[in-house]
């Protein structure tokens, strides 16, 4: 299997489950409360998800909290390990490896390369003691450059292309608020310009007019540098802001997809037509 | 040829290390091995527990060399155990055959085969006392004989109630191999074999006051039961031949310690509540070391049962930082020459004052 | 009491030399062994001393230097300690010896391929400044993930204005493993490349033996544009001997007052002064 001419990114039956299993619960057909197995307390986190994210566009994953639309991000991202499913990238061995059966060291090396994270909480994303400049750097190093000169030209360009003053490069994020914080995190998600920047819940917690910041950011650097993007939200408004295509999730599986407007517009799925009509 | 070393060092060397021997004898009075064996006997239990090294006489040996500086009598009989090819393991040993001479538990007022105070200076009032004179001290022989119900070498253990009680299920039993750290450096995350030989070798004075900051905030932060503290002599067999044939070879003292820690059940029950249950931090030292064997259950069980951030449950922060020799030894070579290395400090302070004076 | 030749027990020294050859064949891997303790203290030199102590032999010539010097009080101790229980014949000449076991120097004369130089390491991670977890940092070594040390230098130069590292400067093993060269000054790094002898670097507390082979690349963790630079001793010449362009020893006149140097390493500043024509 490789990845078709017009996809960034593509998944198969991708699962996570916490717990051995059973032979019940490994069904796919399998009748589980909510994402846990009646027989064995297994917990499905994800089951069997599969999905391409096309060059240039941004996927949406929609869901609840315990959805595992988290949990997805995360596999996409190695910072959890799949339990089963297959997984490629066009730009790693022109999307004919499975990733998910690389060494740590190649996985290690496509997030630094071909992906770009922007955690929901910039702790995670952000070395908070460290200057602004420098946290953009960390990703410039970790894809090869060892150029400061370099360095400080693209962790100044990314840095004003989301609004921070210049005069703050040298603070560390820390002494930053949380809206500024996300920003440094996605200048240094884009530093390094990967083709694939996945956002989870980058701007929940934020104040609603930062909120439309952020999202008027991505938007126009999605625009210029023609990313491609997965964005999870469990705001219906931002999927709908910012997606093309759009999945729902629910109870670790998808339960629905398509087009951003065609779902809401038309939800088939019980679930998506409460989630569509709660924010109506 | 012209020029030569100057053998400075070598001099100052030989100068100082005579100094110091002269003046630990210089007031004339002569100790002997023998008296600090018959009479130190609580240093010798808290050295050899340190050293990992069961032998009364080299540890009294030690402690006179060191004029009774703990560290060093410890560094001694390391060095020495360094020395030391290791010949057999012993067979496993089973507390439950020890020829107990203390037993004290503190969450059950009868328990089977009874409480058994022993020796100890719990209930010594810590006067200073100008007039220590054993002269009329009875031998230690005319203890032994005090008559008592149980045999002494199987009296029942109290974990037995609990479980009995259901209020504790026991581990499977575990029967791989220990790690030896004395012979493969401990790898993290670490094995509870390496872990609990760590923290038996701990200092006693760090094991103590990590023990104390687990259970007074920062970790479990509770207050353990103590199941039963016991003292007494374990008998230790090998087996050379592996023919299952095995020898005794003596008895050590040893001090073990059960710490009942009220915690959850892992599992939850079929209504999916969660049940309470106590759970097992233990303690176990070479010699009559009890605050010490009590503070490594509650460490056993710190890092058994992480709580958060607490230091207390981070196996590296706990094993690399417990060890008498290694802390002493690094603390002290800060004194050690480092004068190169302070020339190329020198070297960057004075680049950044240029850059920046500039 | 009767000692063992060269102290240890057989048993011991052989882990060490099986330690040892697996260290040389992975350059830069730090190898965890079951360090012994020694009659002299953790911090001390045990890790030098215990790779010395289980490769000497009856025909070996022994030199033992600290700070540059063989008359350092802990070079005299540790060399005391050798002798004692090998009976093996000492040197003071560089070329002399078979080998050399040595604290925060490497002599300024060029190893012969029938060297050992053995290096004593207080820290051999190279990683614990930016990472304090030893479980972390061994998995980023695997990952061959390094980010965090250029970072901390690019912080530096963000900071200070330059590299504020002194020594101890990290250096990267055969294009692979980053390390600690031990506490030497960064004068003596670039002795460390494509040397002719074998040198073993041996951390006692923290019980780790590493290596650099004869005629292996080392180089330090540098920026295009910020190149790497030893400590500079440029308009400085050596009071008693007149030499220049070596490490020196910065002291102080008690007569005038005044600030003059001397060559650090004082064996190899005999041997030019007994030179014919020598400078001086």
């Amino acid at each position: 299997m490789k990845t078709a001419d017009n996809v960034a990114l593509c998944v198969r039956n991708f699962s996570k489950h916490y717990g051995e299993g059973c032979a019940y619960c490994m069904e796919s057909d399998a009748v589980l409360d909510r994402n846990i197995c009646p027989e064995c307390g297994t917990i499905h986190a994800c089951s069997d998800i599969s999905f391409d994210l096309h060059k240039g566009e941004i996927l949406g994953i929609v869901g609840e909290s315990g959805s595992g639309k988290s949990t997805l991000m995360k596999m996409l991202y190695f910072d959890q390990e799949a339990s089963s499913g297959e997984y490629h990238l066009a730009d790693f061995l022109d999307g004919e490896a499975d990733v998910l059966k690389l060494s740590s060291r190649q996985k290690r090396q496509i997030r630094n390369e071909i992906l770009g994270m922007v955690y929901q909480n910039p702790v995670y994303g952000l070395k908070m003691d460290f200057s602004a400049i420098s946290n953009i750097a960390e990703k410039l190093i970790a894809s090869g450059s060892r150029n400061v000169g370099d360095m400080t030209a693209t962790g100044d360009h990314f840095l004003g292309k989301v609004n921070i003053p210049l005069n703050r490069k040298f603070d560390p994020p820390v002494n930053f608020s949380g809206g500024m914080q996300q920003r440094v995190q996605i200048a240094k998600a884009l530093s390094n310009y990967p083709p694939i920047l996945l956002l989870d819940e980058v701007t929940t917690g934020l104040d609603l007019s930062v909120q439309a910041d952020v999202l008027e950011l991505i938007k126009e650097i999605q625009r210029e540098l023609g990313i491609s993007m997965v964005v999870v939200s469990h705001d219906l408004a931002i999927i709908r802001m910012l997606c093309d295509r759009t999945m729902v999730m629910l109870n670790g599986s998808v339960i629905e997809a398509g087009i951003t407007d065609q779902i809401l517009e038309d939800p088939q799925h019980a679930y998506t037509q409460q989630l569509v009509y709660s924010i109506l | 040829m012209g020029y030569v070393a100057v053998k400075g060092g070598t001099k100052a060397i030989q100068a100082s290390v005579r100094m110091y021997k002269d003046k630990q004898h210089a007031a004339g009075y002569e100790i002997e091995v023998e008296h600090i064996k018959a009479n130190m006997n609580q240093l010798i239990n808290q050295i050899m527990s340190e050293a990992s090294l069961y032998d009364r006489d080299l540890a009294a040996l030690s402690i006179l060399q060191a004029e009774g500086n703990m560290e060093e009598a410890v560094f001694l009989l390391r060095a020495h155990r360094s020395t030391l090819p290791r010949l057999h393991y012993s067979t496993v040993t089973n507390t439950r055959d020890m020829f107990v001479e203390r037993r004290v538990s503190a969450s059950f007022k009868d328990i089977p085969g009874g409480q058994i105070l022993g020796a100890s200076p719990d209930f010594t009032h810590r006067l200073l006392d100008d007039d220590q004179s054993f002269a009329g001290n009875k031998t230690a022989e005319a203890y032994t004989e005090i008559p008592h119900t149980h045999a002494l070498d199987a009296l029942p253990k109290v974990i037995d109630y609990l479980e009995q009680e259901g209020l504790f299920s026991k581990k499977p039993e575990d029967d791989r191999e220990p790690d030896d750290i004395t012979k493969q450096s401990i790898e993290f995350p670490s094995s509870r074999s390496e872990r609990l030989q760590s923290l038996t070798r701990g200092q006693t004075g760090a094991v103590t006051s990590l023990g104390y900051a687990e259970i007074r905030g920062y970790g479990y932060s509770s207050h353990p039961n103590i199941g039963e503290v016991r003292v007494g002599q374990q008998p230790v067999h090998i087996d050379p031949f592996d023919t299952g044939d095995a020898y005794y070879i003596g008895d050590i003292e040893l001090t073990e310690v059960e710490a009942f820690m009220p915690a959850d059940e892992d599992d939850m029950d079929d209504l999916g509540n969660t049940e309470k249950t106590f759970k097992i931090g233990y303690g176990l030292t070479f010699g009559q070391n009890e605050t010490k064997a009590i503070a490594m259950s509650v460490l056993d069980y710190s890092l058994e049962h992480p709580v958060g951030d607490a230091a207390t449950s981070d196996d590296e922060f706990v094993l690399l930082h417990i060890d008498s020799v290694e802390s002493t030894g690094f603390i002290s070579h800060l004194k050690l020459p480092h004068y190169v290395t302070f020339q190329s400090v020198l070297d960057r302070v004075r680049q950044t004052k240029g850059e920046h004076g500039q | 009491m009767r000692q063992n030749f060269a102290f240890l027990d057989e048993h011991s020294k052989k882990e060490i030399r099986r330690k040892t050859l697996k260290a040389i064949s992975i350059p830069g891997y730090q190898v965890p062994f079951a360090s012994r303790e020694l009659p002299i203290a953790r911090g001390w030199g045990t890790g030098g001393l215990q790779l010395t102590l289980s490769l000497i032999g009856q025909a070996d010539i022994l030199k033992v230097i600290d700070q540059g010097s063989d008359e350092s009080v802990n070079a005299v101790n540790i060399r005391r300690l050798i002798q004692d229980t090998t009976g093996v014949k000492d040197t003071i000449h560089t070329d002399a010896a078979t080998l050399i076991q040595s604290r925060h120097r490497i002599p300024e004369v060029p190893l012969k391929p029938y060297q050992i130089l053995v290096l004593q390491v207080p820290l051999p991670e190279p990683l614990r400044p930016v990472e304090p977890s030893e479980r972390i940092t061994k998995q980023l070594h695997a990952d061959k993930e390094y980010s965090g040390a250029w970072l901390r230098l690019f912080e530096q130069i963000m900071r200070y204005g330059s590299i504020t590292d002194d020594a101890d400067y990290p250096v990267l093993v055969d294009g692979r493993y980053v390390m600690a060269p031990s506490p030497i000054p960064r004068f003596d790094n670039p002795k460390l490349e494509d040397n002719d002898g074998l040198i073993l670097l041996g951390a006692g507390r923290e019980k780790k033996i590493y290596a650099v082979p004869p005629y292996t690349k080392v180089a330090s963790l540098a920026f295009e544009d910020h190149p790497f630079e030893v400590e500079s001793f440029d308009d400085v010449t050596c009071r008693e001997s007149g030499l220049t362009g070596v490490y020196m020893d910065e002291l102080i006149d008690e007569t005038t007052g005044e600030t003059y140097y001397m060559t650090n390493d004082t064996s190899y500043m005999i041997e030019e002064m007994n030179k014919e024509g020598s400078v001086k």
